[in-house]
Protein backbone atom coordinates (compact mmCIF):
# COMPACT_ATOMS: atom_id res chain seq x y z
CA UNK A 1 0.00 0.00 0.00
CA UNK A 2 1.22 3.49 -0.84
CA UNK A 3 0.25 6.34 1.44
CA UNK A 4 0.83 10.09 1.11
CA UNK A 5 0.41 12.65 3.87
CA UNK A 6 0.59 16.35 3.04
CA UNK A 7 1.70 18.76 5.73
CA UNK A 8 2.30 22.48 6.09
CA UNK A 9 4.61 24.42 8.33
CA UNK A 10 2.87 27.36 10.01
CA UNK A 11 3.79 29.92 12.67
CA UNK A 12 2.79 29.20 16.24
CA UNK A 13 -0.55 30.98 16.48
CA UNK A 14 0.41 32.52 19.83
CA UNK A 15 3.12 34.49 18.00
CA UNK A 16 3.15 38.28 17.85
CA UNK A 17 2.41 38.79 14.18
CA UNK A 18 3.69 41.71 12.13
CA UNK A 19 2.67 42.64 8.62
CA UNK A 20 5.40 42.14 5.99
CA UNK A 21 6.74 45.07 3.98
CA UNK A 22 4.73 43.86 0.97
CA UNK A 23 1.55 44.53 2.97
CA UNK A 24 0.02 41.32 1.67
CA UNK A 25 1.20 38.71 4.20
CA UNK A 26 2.63 38.43 7.69
CA UNK A 27 6.34 38.93 8.26
CA UNK A 28 8.06 35.56 8.53
CA UNK A 29 10.88 36.91 10.72
CA UNK A 30 10.98 36.23 14.47
CA UNK A 31 8.27 33.58 14.41
CA UNK A 32 8.34 30.12 15.95
CA UNK A 33 7.40 27.53 13.32
CA UNK A 34 5.64 24.22 13.80
CA UNK A 35 3.57 21.62 12.02
CA UNK A 36 0.05 22.77 11.21
CA UNK A 37 -2.01 21.31 14.04
CA UNK A 38 -4.52 19.54 11.76
CA UNK A 39 -1.66 17.90 9.88
CA UNK A 40 -0.34 16.30 13.07
CA UNK A 41 -3.56 14.26 13.15
CA UNK A 42 -3.11 13.45 9.46
CA UNK A 43 0.43 12.20 10.01
CA UNK A 44 -0.63 10.15 13.04
CA UNK A 45 -3.49 8.51 11.13
CA UNK A 46 -1.22 7.74 8.17
CA UNK A 47 1.34 6.15 10.50
CA UNK A 48 -1.38 4.12 12.26
CA UNK A 49 -2.60 2.86 8.89
CA UNK A 50 0.93 1.87 7.91
CA UNK A 51 1.30 0.00 11.20
CA UNK A 52 -2.03 -1.74 10.61
CA UNK A 53 -1.39 -2.96 7.07
CA UNK A 54 2.33 -3.68 7.68
CA UNK A 55 3.35 -3.62 3.99
CA UNK A 56 3.15 0.08 3.30
CA UNK A 57 5.26 2.95 2.10
CA UNK A 58 4.44 6.33 3.59
CA UNK A 59 5.60 9.57 1.99
CA UNK A 60 5.29 12.98 3.65
CA UNK A 61 5.05 15.95 1.30
CA UNK A 62 5.64 19.56 2.28
CA UNK A 63 5.95 22.72 0.20
CA UNK A 64 8.17 25.58 1.30
CA UNK A 65 11.66 26.92 1.87
CA UNK A 66 14.58 25.02 3.45
CA UNK A 67 13.02 25.93 6.79
CA UNK A 68 10.13 23.46 6.40
CA UNK A 69 12.52 20.51 6.45
CA UNK A 70 12.57 20.79 10.24
CA UNK A 71 8.83 20.10 10.32
CA UNK A 72 9.23 17.28 7.78
CA UNK A 73 11.79 15.68 10.09
CA UNK A 74 9.19 15.59 12.83
CA UNK A 75 6.83 13.72 10.48
CA UNK A 76 9.64 11.31 9.60
CA UNK A 77 10.35 10.81 13.30
CA UNK A 78 6.63 10.09 13.87
CA UNK A 79 6.90 7.24 11.36
CA UNK A 80 6.80 8.44 7.75
CA UNK A 81 9.24 6.53 5.53
CA UNK A 82 10.38 9.23 3.12
CA UNK A 83 10.04 12.93 2.54
CA UNK A 84 9.25 14.84 -0.65
CA UNK A 85 10.15 18.49 -0.17
CA UNK A 86 8.79 20.82 -2.83
CA UNK A 87 11.29 23.65 -2.70
CA UNK A 88 9.49 26.97 -2.93
CA UNK A 89 10.58 30.20 -1.26
CA UNK A 90 7.28 31.86 -2.15
CA UNK A 91 4.95 29.22 -0.74
CA UNK A 92 3.11 31.74 1.46
CA UNK A 93 2.02 33.67 -1.61
CA UNK A 94 0.40 30.68 -3.25
CA UNK A 95 -3.34 30.25 -3.06
CA UNK A 96 -5.07 26.93 -2.30
CA UNK A 97 -5.68 26.11 -5.97
CA UNK A 98 -1.94 26.32 -6.72
CA UNK A 99 -1.01 24.27 -3.65
CA UNK A 100 -3.56 21.57 -4.56
CA UNK A 101 -2.27 21.54 -8.15
CA UNK A 102 1.30 20.96 -6.91
CA UNK A 103 0.15 18.05 -4.73
CA UNK A 104 -1.94 16.53 -7.53
CA UNK A 105 0.92 16.87 -10.02
CA UNK A 106 3.26 15.14 -7.60
CA UNK A 107 0.78 12.37 -6.78
CA UNK A 108 -0.78 11.71 -10.17
CA UNK A 109 1.44 8.87 -11.40
CA UNK A 110 2.55 7.43 -8.07
CA UNK A 111 -0.46 5.23 -7.31
CA UNK A 112 -1.17 6.34 -3.76
CA UNK A 113 -3.97 4.29 -2.21
CA UNK A 114 -4.67 6.88 0.46
CA UNK A 115 -3.85 10.54 0.83
CA UNK A 116 -4.18 12.32 4.16
CA UNK A 117 -4.25 16.09 4.67
CA UNK A 118 -5.30 18.38 7.49
CA UNK A 119 -8.81 19.80 7.06
CA UNK A 120 -7.33 23.30 6.88
CA UNK A 121 -4.20 25.23 7.73
CA UNK A 122 -4.06 27.43 10.80
CA UNK A 123 -2.81 30.48 8.93
CA UNK A 124 -4.84 30.53 5.69
CA UNK A 125 -7.69 28.36 6.88
CA UNK A 126 -9.25 27.87 3.45
CA UNK A 127 -10.22 24.21 3.96
CA UNK A 128 -9.85 23.74 0.19
CA UNK A 129 -6.53 22.07 -0.58
CA UNK A 130 -7.34 18.43 0.21
CA UNK A 131 -10.71 18.37 -1.52
CA UNK A 132 -9.32 20.25 -4.54
CA UNK A 133 -6.38 17.87 -4.89
CA UNK A 134 -8.77 14.89 -4.85
CA UNK A 135 -10.94 16.50 -7.53
CA UNK A 136 -7.84 17.06 -9.67
CA UNK A 137 -6.83 13.41 -9.20
CA UNK A 138 -10.38 12.19 -9.83
CA UNK A 139 -10.57 10.24 -6.57
CA UNK A 140 -13.22 10.38 -3.82
CA UNK A 141 -12.57 12.64 -0.86
CA UNK A 142 -14.12 12.98 2.57
CA UNK A 143 -13.43 16.10 4.59
CA UNK A 144 -13.34 16.81 8.32
CA UNK A 145 -13.02 13.22 9.54
CA UNK A 146 -12.97 12.42 13.26
CA UNK A 147 -12.73 8.63 13.02
CA UNK A 148 -11.02 6.44 10.43
CA UNK A 149 -10.86 2.74 9.70
CA UNK A 150 -9.54 0.77 6.75
CA UNK A 151 -10.11 -2.81 5.61
CA UNK A 152 -9.76 -4.52 2.21
CA UNK A 153 -9.60 -1.43 0.04
CA UNK A 154 -12.48 0.31 1.78
CA UNK A 155 -12.50 3.09 4.32
CA UNK A 156 -15.14 3.92 6.88
CA UNK A 157 -15.09 7.31 8.57
CA UNK A 158 -17.19 9.66 10.59
CA UNK A 159 -17.15 13.27 9.50
CA UNK A 160 -17.90 16.01 11.95
CA UNK A 161 -20.92 18.23 11.45
CA UNK A 162 -22.11 21.15 13.54
CA UNK A 163 -23.43 20.64 17.07
CA UNK A 164 -21.46 17.45 17.73
CA UNK A 165 -23.41 15.42 15.15
CA UNK A 166 -21.40 13.05 12.96
CA UNK A 167 -22.10 11.57 9.54
CA UNK A 168 -21.03 8.02 8.73
CA UNK A 169 -19.43 7.57 5.33
CA UNK A 170 -17.75 4.82 3.37
CA UNK A 171 -15.80 4.75 0.14
CA UNK A 172 -13.22 2.76 -1.79
CA UNK A 173 -9.55 3.51 -2.17
CA UNK A 174 -7.82 5.30 -3.75
CA UNK A 175 -9.26 8.13 -1.71
CA UNK A 176 -8.30 11.30 0.12
CA UNK A 177 -9.39 12.31 3.60
CA UNK A 178 -8.94 15.63 5.40
CA UNK A 179 -8.38 15.33 9.14
CA UNK A 180 -10.12 17.27 11.90
CA UNK A 181 -8.70 17.93 15.38
CA UNK A 182 -9.36 15.11 17.82
CA UNK A 183 -9.17 12.35 15.18
CA UNK A 184 -6.52 10.54 17.23
CA UNK A 185 -3.73 11.35 19.67
CA UNK A 186 -0.66 12.42 17.71
CA UNK A 187 2.42 10.71 19.11
CA UNK A 188 5.52 12.49 20.32
CA UNK A 189 8.59 11.35 18.41
CA UNK A 190 10.92 9.34 20.65
CA UNK A 191 14.63 10.09 20.72
CA UNK A 192 15.61 6.84 18.88
CA UNK A 193 13.03 7.66 16.19
CA UNK A 194 14.35 11.21 15.89
CA UNK A 195 17.82 9.76 15.33
CA UNK A 196 16.48 7.26 12.78
CA UNK A 197 14.60 10.01 10.95
CA UNK A 198 17.88 11.76 10.17
CA UNK A 199 18.83 8.85 7.91
CA UNK A 200 15.54 8.71 6.03
CA UNK A 201 15.27 9.85 2.42
CA UNK A 202 14.31 13.51 2.07
CA UNK A 203 14.45 14.66 -1.52
CA UNK A 204 13.87 18.19 -2.79
CA UNK A 205 11.95 18.91 -5.98
CA UNK A 206 11.88 22.38 -7.55
CA UNK A 207 8.37 23.81 -7.43
CA UNK A 208 8.64 24.87 -11.08
CA UNK A 209 8.55 21.18 -12.08
CA UNK A 210 5.18 20.67 -10.40
CA UNK A 211 3.33 23.97 -10.63
CA UNK A 212 1.56 24.15 -13.98
CA UNK A 213 -1.39 26.42 -13.16
CA UNK A 214 -1.83 30.11 -12.47
CA UNK A 215 -3.33 31.70 -9.38
CA UNK A 216 -7.02 32.49 -9.58
CA UNK A 217 -6.98 35.08 -6.82
CA UNK A 218 -4.56 37.20 -4.87
CA UNK A 219 -4.26 38.76 -1.46
CA UNK A 220 -4.16 42.53 -1.97
CA UNK A 221 -3.83 43.51 1.67
CA UNK A 222 -3.24 41.93 5.07
CA UNK A 223 -3.94 43.82 8.26
CA UNK A 224 -5.04 43.60 11.88
CA UNK A 225 -8.80 43.75 12.39
CA UNK A 226 -10.12 46.89 14.03
CA UNK A 227 -10.88 46.39 17.69
CA UNK A 228 -14.62 46.49 17.98
CA UNK A 229 -16.82 47.00 21.00
CA UNK A 230 -14.12 48.67 23.03
CA UNK A 231 -14.34 46.34 26.00
CA UNK A 232 -12.61 47.41 29.17
CA UNK A 233 -9.02 46.20 29.47
CA UNK A 234 -7.81 45.63 33.05
CA UNK A 235 -4.11 45.32 33.77
CA UNK A 236 -2.04 45.36 36.92
CA UNK A 237 -1.78 43.56 40.25
CA UNK A 238 -3.92 40.37 40.21
CA UNK A 239 -5.38 41.03 43.69
CA UNK A 240 -6.56 44.51 42.74
CA UNK A 241 -7.80 43.19 39.40
CA UNK A 242 -9.95 40.64 41.19
CA UNK A 243 -11.52 43.34 43.41
CA UNK A 244 -12.16 45.51 40.40
CA UNK A 245 -13.75 42.67 38.44
CA UNK A 246 -16.04 41.77 41.35
CA UNK A 247 -17.12 45.41 41.52
CA UNK A 248 -17.91 45.38 37.79
CA UNK A 249 -19.83 42.11 38.05
CA UNK A 250 -21.92 43.60 40.88
CA UNK A 251 -22.72 46.70 38.84
CA UNK A 252 -23.20 45.20 35.38
CA UNK A 253 -24.59 41.71 35.97
CA UNK A 254 -27.14 40.21 38.33
CA UNK A 255 -25.15 37.10 39.05
CA UNK A 256 -23.68 38.16 42.40
CA UNK A 257 -27.04 39.24 43.83
CA UNK B 1 -24.75 40.77 -10.29
CA UNK B 2 -26.51 37.48 -9.71
CA UNK B 3 -25.63 35.17 -6.81
CA UNK B 4 -26.62 31.53 -6.47
CA UNK B 5 -27.27 30.84 -2.78
CA UNK B 6 -26.71 27.25 -1.69
CA UNK B 7 -29.02 26.54 1.26
CA UNK B 8 -28.62 23.53 3.53
CA UNK B 9 -30.86 20.80 4.79
CA UNK B 10 -30.10 18.20 7.41
CA UNK B 11 -32.07 15.43 9.02
CA UNK B 12 -35.32 16.61 7.47
CA UNK B 13 -34.86 20.27 8.36
CA UNK B 14 -33.90 23.43 6.51
CA UNK B 15 -30.95 25.11 8.25
CA UNK B 16 -31.37 28.72 9.36
CA UNK B 17 -28.16 29.69 7.60
CA UNK B 18 -30.31 30.12 4.45
CA UNK B 19 -31.28 33.53 5.86
CA UNK B 20 -27.62 34.47 6.27
CA UNK B 21 -27.12 33.74 2.58
CA UNK B 22 -30.08 35.97 1.73
CA UNK B 23 -28.62 38.71 3.96
CA UNK B 24 -25.34 38.43 2.03
CA UNK B 25 -27.15 38.88 -1.30
CA UNK B 26 -28.91 41.93 0.17
CA UNK B 27 -25.59 43.37 1.35
CA UNK B 28 -24.14 42.83 -2.14
CA UNK B 29 -27.26 44.46 -3.65
CA UNK B 30 -27.39 41.46 -5.96
CA UNK B 31 -30.14 39.42 -7.57
CA UNK B 32 -30.28 35.91 -6.24
CA UNK B 33 -31.57 32.45 -6.92
CA UNK B 34 -31.39 29.58 -4.46
CA UNK B 35 -30.45 25.91 -4.56
CA UNK B 36 -31.60 23.39 -1.99
CA UNK B 37 -31.22 19.65 -1.82
CA UNK B 38 -34.08 19.26 0.62
CA UNK B 39 -37.80 18.84 0.73
CA UNK B 40 -40.91 20.71 -0.30
CA UNK B 41 -42.09 20.38 3.28
CA UNK B 42 -39.24 22.59 4.54
CA UNK B 43 -38.79 25.58 2.27
CA UNK B 44 -37.34 28.94 3.31
CA UNK B 45 -39.32 32.18 3.29
CA UNK B 46 -37.81 33.57 0.11
CA UNK B 47 -39.32 35.48 -2.77
CA UNK B 48 -37.04 34.24 -5.52
CA UNK B 49 -36.57 31.19 -7.68
CA UNK B 50 -35.54 28.07 -5.81
CA UNK B 51 -34.11 25.01 -7.53
CA UNK B 52 -35.13 22.06 -5.40
CA UNK B 53 -33.63 18.60 -5.56
CA UNK B 54 -35.40 15.97 -3.47
CA UNK B 55 -33.02 14.92 -0.70
CA UNK B 56 -34.93 11.64 -0.39
CA UNK B 57 -33.60 10.84 -3.88
CA UNK B 58 -30.26 12.66 -4.15
CA UNK B 59 -29.25 12.27 -0.51
CA UNK B 60 -28.68 14.91 2.17
CA UNK B 61 -24.92 14.49 1.99
CA UNK B 62 -23.79 13.33 -1.41
CA UNK B 63 -21.19 15.78 -2.70
CA UNK B 64 -20.73 14.31 -6.19
CA UNK B 65 -24.45 14.38 -6.92
CA UNK B 66 -25.02 17.79 -5.33
CA UNK B 67 -22.13 19.10 -7.42
CA UNK B 68 -23.74 17.78 -10.60
CA UNK B 69 -27.08 19.36 -9.63
CA UNK B 70 -25.42 22.68 -8.89
CA UNK B 71 -23.49 22.71 -12.14
CA UNK B 72 -26.75 22.20 -13.98
CA UNK B 73 -28.37 25.14 -12.17
CA UNK B 74 -25.27 27.29 -12.78
CA UNK B 75 -25.38 26.50 -16.51
CA UNK B 76 -28.99 27.66 -16.62
CA UNK B 77 -28.72 30.74 -14.43
CA UNK B 78 -25.16 31.89 -15.16
CA UNK B 79 -24.59 33.52 -11.75
CA UNK B 80 -21.37 35.48 -11.27
CA UNK B 81 -21.10 34.23 -7.72
CA UNK B 82 -22.01 31.03 -5.89
CA UNK B 83 -22.36 31.43 -2.11
CA UNK B 84 -22.20 28.64 0.46
CA UNK B 85 -22.11 28.79 4.24
CA UNK B 86 -18.66 28.06 5.66
CA UNK B 87 -20.05 24.92 7.29
CA UNK B 88 -19.30 21.22 7.15
CA UNK B 89 -21.57 21.04 4.08
CA UNK B 90 -20.30 24.22 2.44
CA UNK B 91 -16.56 23.84 2.87
CA UNK B 92 -16.82 20.30 1.52
CA UNK B 93 -18.92 21.07 -1.55
CA UNK B 94 -17.57 24.50 -2.51
CA UNK B 95 -14.10 23.38 -3.71
CA UNK B 96 -15.67 20.63 -5.83
CA UNK B 97 -17.92 23.16 -7.56
CA UNK B 98 -15.15 25.77 -7.88
CA UNK B 99 -12.83 23.26 -9.50
CA UNK B 100 -15.46 22.18 -12.02
CA UNK B 101 -16.19 25.83 -12.88
CA UNK B 102 -12.51 26.83 -13.06
CA UNK B 103 -13.48 29.50 -10.58
CA UNK B 104 -11.58 31.00 -7.67
CA UNK B 105 -12.89 30.10 -4.24
CA UNK B 106 -12.65 32.52 -1.35
CA UNK B 107 -13.25 30.78 1.98
CA UNK B 108 -14.87 32.12 5.16
CA UNK B 109 -15.75 35.58 3.91
CA UNK B 110 -16.58 37.94 6.79
CA UNK B 111 -17.08 41.20 4.92
CA UNK B 112 -16.86 42.99 1.60
CA UNK B 113 -14.72 46.14 1.51
CA UNK B 114 -13.05 48.23 -1.21
CA UNK B 115 -14.25 45.80 -3.86
CA UNK B 116 -12.44 42.94 -2.16
CA UNK B 117 -13.64 39.96 -0.16
CA UNK B 118 -12.43 40.07 3.45
CA UNK B 119 -11.36 36.83 5.13
CA UNK B 120 -9.67 36.02 8.45
CA UNK B 121 -6.16 34.59 8.78
CA UNK B 122 -4.11 33.11 11.63
CA UNK B 123 -6.96 32.20 14.00
CA UNK B 124 -8.72 35.50 13.28
CA UNK B 125 -5.73 37.50 14.51
CA UNK B 126 -5.33 38.95 11.03
CA UNK B 127 -7.52 39.86 8.08
CA UNK B 128 -6.89 39.60 4.34
CA UNK B 129 -8.51 41.38 1.43
CA UNK B 130 -8.72 39.07 -1.56
CA UNK B 131 -9.28 39.87 -5.20
CA UNK B 132 -10.45 37.26 -7.66
CA UNK B 133 -9.20 36.90 -11.24
CA UNK B 134 -11.83 34.53 -12.61
CA UNK B 135 -15.20 35.29 -14.22
CA UNK B 136 -17.10 33.36 -11.58
CA UNK B 137 -16.38 33.37 -7.87
CA UNK B 138 -17.26 30.74 -5.28
CA UNK B 139 -17.47 31.97 -1.69
CA UNK B 140 -18.14 30.39 1.67
CA UNK B 141 -19.49 32.77 4.31
CA UNK B 142 -18.48 32.73 7.94
CA UNK B 143 -21.43 31.86 10.19
CA UNK B 144 -23.00 35.00 11.61
CA UNK B 145 -20.83 37.44 9.64
CA UNK B 146 -23.67 38.86 7.57
CA UNK B 147 -26.50 38.56 10.08
CA UNK B 148 -29.93 37.33 9.13
CA UNK B 149 -32.07 38.66 6.29
CA UNK B 150 -34.41 41.49 7.26
CA UNK B 151 -37.94 40.19 7.61
CA UNK B 152 -37.65 37.13 5.39
CA UNK B 153 -40.92 36.63 3.57
CA UNK B 154 -42.41 35.21 0.44
CA UNK B 155 -42.88 31.84 -1.11
CA UNK B 156 -40.16 30.66 -3.45
CA UNK B 157 -40.93 29.81 -7.05
CA UNK B 158 -39.91 26.18 -6.88
CA UNK B 159 -38.32 24.47 -9.84
CA UNK B 160 -37.70 20.77 -9.26
CA UNK B 161 -34.45 19.30 -10.51
CA UNK B 162 -32.81 15.91 -10.50
CA UNK B 163 -29.51 14.38 -11.61
CA UNK B 164 -28.40 11.09 -13.12
CA UNK B 165 -25.01 11.25 -11.43
CA UNK B 166 -23.96 8.59 -8.94
CA UNK B 167 -21.90 9.48 -5.89
CA UNK B 168 -18.59 7.94 -4.91
CA UNK B 169 -19.45 8.03 -1.22
CA UNK B 170 -21.83 5.81 0.69
CA UNK B 171 -23.76 7.69 3.38
CA UNK B 172 -24.56 5.62 6.45
CA UNK B 173 -26.68 8.05 8.43
CA UNK B 174 -26.03 10.35 11.36
CA UNK B 175 -24.72 9.76 14.82
CA UNK B 176 -26.33 12.06 17.38
CA UNK B 177 -24.20 14.26 19.61
CA UNK B 178 -23.16 12.71 22.91
CA UNK B 179 -25.90 13.19 25.42
CA UNK B 180 -24.76 14.12 28.88
CA UNK B 181 -26.20 15.38 32.11
CA UNK B 182 -24.82 18.87 31.55
CA UNK B 183 -27.07 21.27 29.68
CA UNK B 184 -24.92 24.37 29.51
CA UNK B 185 -27.64 26.27 27.67
CA UNK B 186 -29.60 26.48 30.94
CA UNK B 187 -26.74 27.76 33.09
CA UNK B 188 -26.80 31.45 34.04
CA UNK B 189 -23.06 31.54 34.52
CA UNK B 190 -20.49 29.58 32.52
CA UNK B 191 -16.77 29.62 33.20
CA UNK B 192 -14.79 27.98 30.41
CA UNK B 193 -11.27 26.65 30.25
CA UNK B 194 -9.15 27.13 27.14
CA UNK B 195 -5.74 25.97 26.04
CA UNK B 196 -4.25 28.60 28.35
CA UNK B 197 -4.99 26.44 31.39
CA UNK B 198 -1.82 24.60 30.37
CA UNK B 199 -2.43 21.22 32.00
CA UNK B 200 -5.36 19.01 33.01
CA UNK B 201 -4.91 19.64 36.76
CA UNK B 202 -5.69 23.31 36.22
CA UNK B 203 -9.20 22.57 34.98
CA UNK B 204 -10.11 22.19 38.67
CA UNK B 205 -9.46 25.87 39.37
CA UNK B 206 -11.79 26.83 36.53
CA UNK B 207 -14.44 24.48 37.90
CA UNK B 208 -13.96 26.02 41.36
CA UNK B 209 -14.51 29.52 39.98
CA UNK B 210 -17.66 28.30 38.23
CA UNK B 211 -18.88 26.90 41.55
CA UNK B 212 -18.12 30.16 43.37
CA UNK B 213 -20.24 31.95 40.75
CA UNK B 214 -22.97 29.28 41.11
CA UNK B 215 -22.52 28.28 37.50
CA UNK B 216 -21.26 25.46 35.31
CA UNK B 217 -17.87 25.04 33.79
CA UNK B 218 -17.23 24.49 30.10
CA UNK B 219 -14.27 24.23 27.79
CA UNK B 220 -13.01 25.13 24.35
CA UNK B 221 -12.25 22.54 21.73
CA UNK B 222 -8.50 22.04 22.30
CA UNK B 223 -9.14 21.25 25.97
CA UNK B 224 -11.80 18.68 25.02
CA UNK B 225 -9.65 17.18 22.26
CA UNK B 226 -6.85 16.76 24.81
CA UNK B 227 -9.24 14.75 26.96
CA UNK B 228 -9.05 17.15 29.92
CA UNK B 229 -12.78 17.90 29.87
CA UNK B 230 -15.59 15.74 28.47
CA UNK B 231 -17.19 16.70 25.14
CA UNK B 232 -20.59 17.42 26.69
CA UNK B 233 -19.05 20.56 28.22
CA UNK B 234 -17.62 21.88 24.93
CA UNK B 235 -18.74 25.36 23.90
CA UNK B 236 -18.61 26.28 20.23
CA UNK B 237 -19.94 25.26 16.83
CA UNK B 238 -19.15 21.60 17.33
CA UNK B 239 -20.28 21.66 20.96
CA UNK B 240 -23.03 23.65 22.62
CA UNK B 241 -24.11 27.18 21.79
CA UNK B 242 -24.73 29.16 24.93
CA UNK B 243 -25.96 32.62 25.95
CA UNK B 244 -25.67 32.87 29.75
CA UNK B 245 -25.90 36.06 31.82
CA UNK B 246 -22.17 35.82 32.46
CA UNK B 247 -19.51 34.00 30.46
CA UNK B 248 -15.96 33.87 31.76
CA UNK B 249 -13.36 32.71 29.24
CA UNK B 250 -10.18 31.53 30.96
CA UNK B 251 -7.18 31.21 28.66
CA UNK B 252 -9.33 31.02 25.53
CA UNK B 253 -7.80 32.78 22.53
CA UNK B 254 -11.14 33.06 20.77
CA UNK B 255 -11.13 30.92 17.63
CA UNK B 256 -14.15 31.76 15.52
CA UNK B 257 -15.73 28.37 16.22
CA UNK B 258 -15.65 29.15 19.92
CA UNK B 259 -16.88 32.73 19.55
CA UNK B 260 -19.81 31.51 17.46
CA UNK B 261 -20.94 29.40 20.40
CA UNK B 262 -20.77 32.07 23.14
CA UNK B 263 -20.76 35.61 21.75
CA UNK B 264 -24.47 36.08 22.47
CA UNK B 265 -23.76 35.88 26.21
CA UNK B 266 -25.05 38.94 28.05
CA UNK B 267 -21.75 39.78 29.72
CA UNK B 268 -18.36 38.38 28.74
CA UNK B 269 -15.19 38.42 30.83
CA UNK B 270 -11.96 37.17 29.27
CA UNK B 271 -8.90 36.29 31.29
CA UNK B 272 -5.86 36.06 29.05
CA UNK B 273 -2.18 36.90 29.06
CA UNK B 274 -2.40 37.98 25.41
CA UNK B 275 -3.97 41.41 25.10
CA UNK B 276 -4.36 40.91 21.34
CA UNK B 277 -6.21 37.59 21.54
CA UNK B 278 -9.37 37.65 19.38
CA UNK B 279 -11.50 36.90 22.46
CA UNK B 280 -10.93 40.59 23.29
CA UNK B 281 -13.21 41.46 20.35
CA UNK B 282 -16.28 40.12 22.09
CA UNK B 283 -15.29 40.62 25.74
CA UNK B 284 -16.89 43.35 27.87
CA UNK B 285 -13.94 43.08 30.21
CA UNK B 286 -10.52 41.70 29.33
CA UNK B 287 -8.39 40.91 32.37
CA UNK B 288 -4.77 40.74 31.26
CA UNK B 289 -3.38 38.22 33.71
CA UNK B 290 -2.05 34.70 34.12
CA UNK B 291 -5.16 32.70 34.89
CA UNK B 292 -3.25 30.29 37.12
CA UNK B 293 -2.57 33.20 39.46
CA UNK B 294 -5.72 35.23 38.90
CA UNK B 295 -8.46 32.59 38.93
CA UNK B 296 -7.73 31.16 42.41
CA UNK B 297 -7.49 34.71 43.81
CA UNK B 298 -10.82 35.68 42.28
CA UNK B 299 -12.44 32.47 43.51
CA UNK B 300 -11.23 33.10 47.06
CA UNK B 301 -12.57 36.66 47.04
CA UNK B 302 -15.92 35.53 45.66
CA UNK B 303 -16.23 32.85 48.34
CA UNK B 304 -15.59 35.50 50.99
CA UNK B 305 -18.46 37.71 49.78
Amino acid sequence: MKILVCIKQVPDMESKFKIAASGTWYDSADLAWRMNEYDEYAVEQAVQLKEQVKEADLTVLCIGSERVKETMKKALAMGCDRGAHVADDDCAGKEPYEIAAIIAEYAKDKGFDLIFTGMQSQDRGSAQVGVLAAEMLGIPSISTIVTFSYADGRIEVKRELEGGVKALLKTRTPALVTCQLGLNTPRYPTLPNIMKAKKKELISLPVADLLKVEARMETVKMYFPEKKGGGLVLEGDPGQLADKLIQILKEKTGVLA
Amino acid sequence: MKILLVAEYRDGKLLGSAYELIAFAQKMAADSVMFLAGSEAALPAYDGRLYLADAAVCGEFNPDVHKALLLDVIAREQPEMIAFSHSSYGWDLAPRVAFALRAAQVSEVVDVADGALVVPACNAKLRRNVQVKTAKTVVTLQAGAFGLADAPAGTPAVEKISADAAGKLEFGGYEAAEQGGVDLSKAEVIVSAGRGVGKPENVAMVAALAKALKGEYGASRPVVDSGWVEHKRQVGTTGQSVAPKLYVACGISGAIQHLAGMKKSEFIVAINTDKDAPIGEVADVLVVADLKQFVPLLTEKLQAL
